[in-house]
């Protein structure tokens, strides 16, 4: 059994699949903070077998939760302080996710415009499908 | 400021209003003919074009208006690496509308988030083109006084046909409509319009292989060309090129107030011995796309129509 100390104040992801603590590390921007950031792959879990866990040093405000909801929308968040979980945020589908994925498509203007910024929009909710903003391209996960 | 990008940018309503704009248009030709003076469209076509650039043309001259622009990509700043971006925030500086084509696809929505003037899609790739369905909408509620219930029969290319989607997209919005799609099995419409806008409509539509067969039970048959520069292989496109020729004989089989419709170039997939029948309405069509344009930059100009 590993032990991780407790967190007086900050974010707790759990529920992350097990295996994807990394991407979102990566996605969420955590690797250029200055604050402890602890991840915890293969967790024993009840709900999911195994699961990785991420605890983040310090206030909501670092975190885009946006792009979270977009990555795994099953993850939960809890909010620390002074030891005690004080919230449970539930995340859902964004509607709209900017700079986060790229479209594929070779004959998408976003080809050739470097500078634009690459847009997808939540074009079925159910299906979880989203799509290019300019050239309407679904996006495979 | 509005932008024409989309067929369905604008409600049923919206379109109603612009088609009976052009229809008044086409009736009343010289009440319009200076009630763009002083104003200018800027065409800035990246790919060549005849129909779609002289249409729009000759919509702005008939309105009174001027015309400027550039028609290919090589005579215009793209060949020196100019984005689609700065282009059009200079084009604004010169006109007070602008119609674009461009290979890429969503050019024209990246121009006019950039833009200071109306931008209208002449074409952005594979993707939309929708001056042309408005066109086609003209067409079918001009000749046949209505756009609801109807069979549309839609022939060809349908896998890849840019018109045949953007026409299905925006006739869905219409009560008894029906649809038969005809089509070679390689080139049958793709699934997401037929589980997205067909289905999720609740649309009664079927894929056939015979265009004989369905000829009796159309009230438009719209035709496309097999697209050579849509194949990768030439023997698949030599196979598939000829499935489908109108001839006198197949309009035998069809109703006397059916329509042909065509958004041309045609290659062989209408036989010339069908150009006199009167049901040929694809050079009709043409006309229709002017008038249509028309009244498109009237609307994006908010200009008042005349007393």
């Amino acid at each position: 059994m590993l032990n991780i100390s407790g967190l007086r104040e900050g974010i707790v992801l759990d529920h992350i699949e097990a295996g994807r603590s990394l991407d979102i590390y990566y996605h969420l921007g955590l690797d250029k903070l200055e604050c402890q950031v602890a991840i915890i792959k293969n967790a024993r879990s009840s709900k999911m077998g195994r699961k990785d866990i991420i605890k983040i040093e310090g206030g909501l405000d670092k975190l885009d939760l946006q792009i979270l909801g977009y990555i795994d929308h099953n993850i939960t968040v809890n909010i620390i302080q002074n030891n005690k979980i004080i919230e449970k945020k539930t995340l859902k589908l964004p509607q709209k996710i900017t700079n986060v994925i790229k479209c594929k498509n070779p004959r998408c203007i976003t080809s050739i415009e470097q500078e634009l910024p690459h847009v997808f929009y939540l074009a079925d909710e159910q299906r979880e499908v989203y799509r290019c903003l300019y050239c309407e391209e679904k996006y495979g996960k | 400021m509005r932008h024409m990008l989309n067929p369905l940018d604008f409600s049923v309503e919206e379109i109603d209003r612009l088609l009976s704009l052009a229809s008044d248009i086409e009736h009343n030709l010289p009440k319009y003919a200076h009630i763009c003076d002083g104003k200018k469209l800027a065409t800035l076509f990246y790919e060549p074009s005849t129909r779609t650039r002289l249409s729009f043309e000759s919509a702005m001259l008939s309105l009174g208006g001027s015309v400027l622009g550039f028609s290919s990509a090589d005579s215009s700043s793209a060949a020196k690496g100019e984005s689609v971006s700065d282009t059009i925030r200079t084009i604004s500086c010169y006109a007070d509308i602008a119609a674009m084509r461009h290979p890429k696809e969503g050019s024209a929505l990246v121009a006019s988030q950039m833009s200071s003037i109306p931008v209208i899609n002449a074409g952005d790739g594979g993707h939309q083109h929708p001056t042309q369905t408005l066109t086609d909408l003209m067409t079918i509620r001009s000749l046949t006084g209505r756009l609801c219930d109807m069979t549309v029969g839609l022939c060809g290319d349908l896998k890849f046909g840019r018109t045949v989607h953007s026409l299905i997209n925006a006739m869905v919005r219409y009560c008894g409509i029906r649809f038969v799609l005809i089509s070679p099995d390689e080139l049958r419409i793709p699934s997401y319009i037929r589980e997205d806008v067909l289905k999720a409509n609740h649309i009664e539509f079927k894929e056939v292989n015979n265009l004989d067969e369905a000829m009796p039970e159309l009230d438009i048959l719209y035709m496309t060309r097999v697209q050579k520069e849509r194949f990768f292989n030439e023997e698949d496109y030599i196979r598939l090129k000829d499935c489908y020729i109108l001839d006198k004989k197949k309009m035998k089989l069809a109703k006397e107030t059916m329509y042909v419709l065509h958004p041309l170039p045609r290659v062989n997939e209408i036989s010339t011995e069908v150009d006199n029948d009167p049901r040929a309405a694809y050079f009709k069509q043409v006309q229709y796309g002017v008038y249509v344009r028309m009244a498109l930059i009237m609307t994006l100009l908010e200009v008042e129509k005349p007393c």
